[in-house]
């Protein structure tokens, strides 16, 4: 694994629920698209598409319509984790046409020059693009030249409404002594260091060594009301009564309210770490055209809203939005409120440096 | 010579896999980052961050060993006394974990074990009151017992069932109180099998972080936990391959001593 992933890659787990869900799935679908691509010379085929997607990413049935309308053959494999991804796409096998991956990686992506400018001219629905969301992705492709939004996602609190009786809207509460043995935090460095950066008014990309030191002293202070620290097991013992409070990601907290009704997510009132999936036309794409339409046809209205019913993760697109009825609208496990997404920030990537300075924090606090 | 040939399946495999992981772990635990000589790595477990990790390690280990030994010991000298039926259903009871993976026994521990688990469901059942266990250095301790128990059991029991029955019967014929035959033949016959069982369930404690991750909730930090993070996470080979070369130096150091103390006493070693 190259350096530069070594703390963002802990970011991956965040969609993890889906991801392993699908596992299975995927590890049939990479096997069942490496067949056919092998089949036909890695895509000499002058109309199909090779798209390359996280497991269980996509409403099936969009692929067909897609393949119906435009007459272009798709071919679709998926993969379980930005770092599986890219170590496949640049063993250079298959040439991938269209990527759908998140935003540390398209930015790593960009750097190595392997991503494409995408011709959003000859695009229809690209205005169905929600402004806003196009500015956060600027934090890891300036122009907005190489990537269009395809989901987001926040990281933020899951509480338990019948063991706390007050209204959560801050991170504070997570210093609150009430709840001694019944708060969960994140087990990755930069995840459990946006709660007291965030809190304490810090950008998450902070590196301001007097800030992150500040940071770990609240960490430190908050360590003997824990009950753990969790990644995956988190939506467990949230749906079980295990603990009342917990940080954890909203993809995660879709499917514990789903299982448990009186578990309530919120993004605290001082901002989060958001997250972006989107799509990316690699170097080696032998489509480009086809990816092009491809996007757009995933912009289109009726296309995004059954993308968005199928997986239920933050959209980008205005005109779906504008469709949804206003409790959906209102869902601030989907839909953080404007105030508050101008409190959010994309990860960026720190550096090598403040990599192992941010490790040499983690091991401390762990130690404390 | 021939004979020899048959060894080599082995040999292949101890260079590849032993000799060869273990020979680039001194490489990386005695250089920097970019490959010249250095002590650093290995004195780093002064940092007080990895002595304290040191500390809890050891502290763990020498619980779940003593407390393996004192449920072992009687139930092996007990079972070795009966054979028969119930004492062979009672080792395959023993034995029956060690056909489910380690890691799942440890998810299921943590069922068992939660505040909402089957143990505080059944004592709520019976009125009592609910036990905070999970995530606490207790938990970590219940399921490293819980896992290493058979390799101290299995040990004691081989060296405990073949004690001659007729030094046994001596000692009685010669005057021997039953209290005496135990302290002087059972105990001194059966040391091999105890330090074996010691060897094999402190030195896996040791090293231990799978369970201190799970059980512990991450929050006690084993030099285990180091070690992994040095690798996975901080991506620091030299730092995490010093610290090995202290754990395994350590290991060693504690092994001549057992060994000593059992070679003063004219016994082999089972492992």
């Amino acid at each position: 694994m190259k350096k530069e992933t070594k703390i963002l890659d802990n970011l991956k787990r965040k969609k993890s629920l889906k991801k392993y869900c699908a596992l299975a799935l995927a590890v049939i679908g990479t096997v069942a698209a490496a067949a056919g691509c092998s089949g036909s010379a890695a895509g000499e085929d002058d109309n199909t598409l090779v798209i390359f997607n996280y497991g269980d990413y996509i409403e099936r049935e969009t692929i067909q319509m897609f393949e119906e309308e435009t007459g272009i053959e798709v071919k679709y494999e998926e993969y379980i984790t930005p770092e599986d991804m890219y170590t496949k796409y640049q063993s250079g096998g298959i040439n991938y046409d269209l990527i759908c991956t998140s935003d540390y990686m398209i930015e790593r992506m960009i750097r190595d020059g392997e991503a494409q400018v995408i011709d959003t001219s000859q695009m229809e629905y690209m205005d169905n693009m929600d402004q806003k969301y196009m500015d956060f992705c600027k934090a890891f492709d300036p122009e907005n030249q190489y990537a269009i939004p395809y989901f987001f996602g926040t990281v933020g609190i899951l509480y338990n409404e019948k063991m706390v009786d007050e209204e959560v809207d801050s991170w504070s509460v997570l210093w609150n002594e009430k709840y001694k043995n019944q708060i969960i935090m994140e087990n990755s460095v930069r995840d459990a260091f946006i709660v007291p950066l965030k809190w304490k008014g810090h950008s998450i990309n902070t590196t301001d060594r007097q800030a992150l030191l500040e940071a770990q002293s609240l960490l430190m202070e908050q360590k003997p009301l824990l009950a753990a620290y969790l990644v995956d097991e988190t939506k467990d013992a949230m749906i079980s009564g295990d603990a009342a409070l917990s940080v954890i990601y909203s993809g995660d907290a879709v499917v514990a309210i789903e299982e448990n009704e009186d578990l309530t997510y919120v993004v605290p009132k001082e901002g989060t770490n958001i997250w972006f999936d989107c799509w990316m036309i690699p170097k080696t794409a032998r489509h480009k055209e086809a990816a092009e339409k491809f996007i757009d046809f995933m912009n289109r209205p009726d296309v995004a809203m059954m993308n968005f019913d199928y997986i239920w993760y933050g959209t980008p697109n205005k005109a779906v939005y504008e469709e949804l009825d206003e409790e959906s609208q209102q869902d601030p496990t989907v839909f953080p409120d404007d105030e508050t997404m101008s409190k959010c920030e994309v990860y960026r990537y720190l550096g090598e440096e403040m990599d192992s300075f941010y490790s040499r924090l983690w091991k401390e606090l762990k130690a404390y | 010579m021939n004979r020899k040939i048959l060894a080599s399946p082995y040999i292949v495999w101890a260079l590849g896999f032993i000799i060869l992981p273990l020979l680039m772990i001194v490489y990386y635990g005695l250089t920097d980052g970019s490959g010249t000589f250095t002590l650093e790595n290995v004195l780093a477990i002064a940092d007080s961050v990895h002595y304290k990790a040191f500390g809890n390690s050891l502290l763990l280990a020498l619980g779940s060993t003593v407390i393996c030994l004192v449920i072992a010991y009687p139930l092996a000298y007990v079972l070795s006394q009966h054979e028969g039926k119930i004492s062979n259903t009672i080792i395959m009871l023993f034995i029956l974990p060690m056909w489910i993976n380690f890691l799942l026994r440890v998810l299921a521990m943590q069922m068992l074990l939660s505040n909402t688990g089957i143990v505080n469901a059944l004592l709520g059942f019976f009125g009592l009151p609910q036990q905070h266990i999970m995530y606490t250095k207790g938990a970590i301790l219940i399921g490293m017992v819980y896992d290493y128990l058979p390799f101290m059991i299995l040990p004691i029991y081989n060296v405990m069932s073949k004690i001659d029955k007729d030094v046994i019967e001596a000692a009685h014929d010669l005057g021997a109180t039953v209290f005496v035959t135990f302290k002087k033949i059972i105990i001194p016959l059966s040391l091999p099998g105890v330090i074996s069982g010691v060897t094999m369930v402190f030195i896996p404690s040791m090293s231990e972080f799978v369970v201190a991750d799970i059980l512990g909730g991450s929050k006690i930090l084993l030099l285990g936990n180091v070690i992994e993070q040095e690798f996975n996470l901080s991506n620091n080979w030299n730092l995490g391959s010093g610290l090995s070369l202290v754990l395994m130096i350590f290991i060693l150091i504690s092994m001549a001593v057992m060994n000593r103390s059992n070679a003063e006493e004219g016994d082999t070693m089972l492992w």
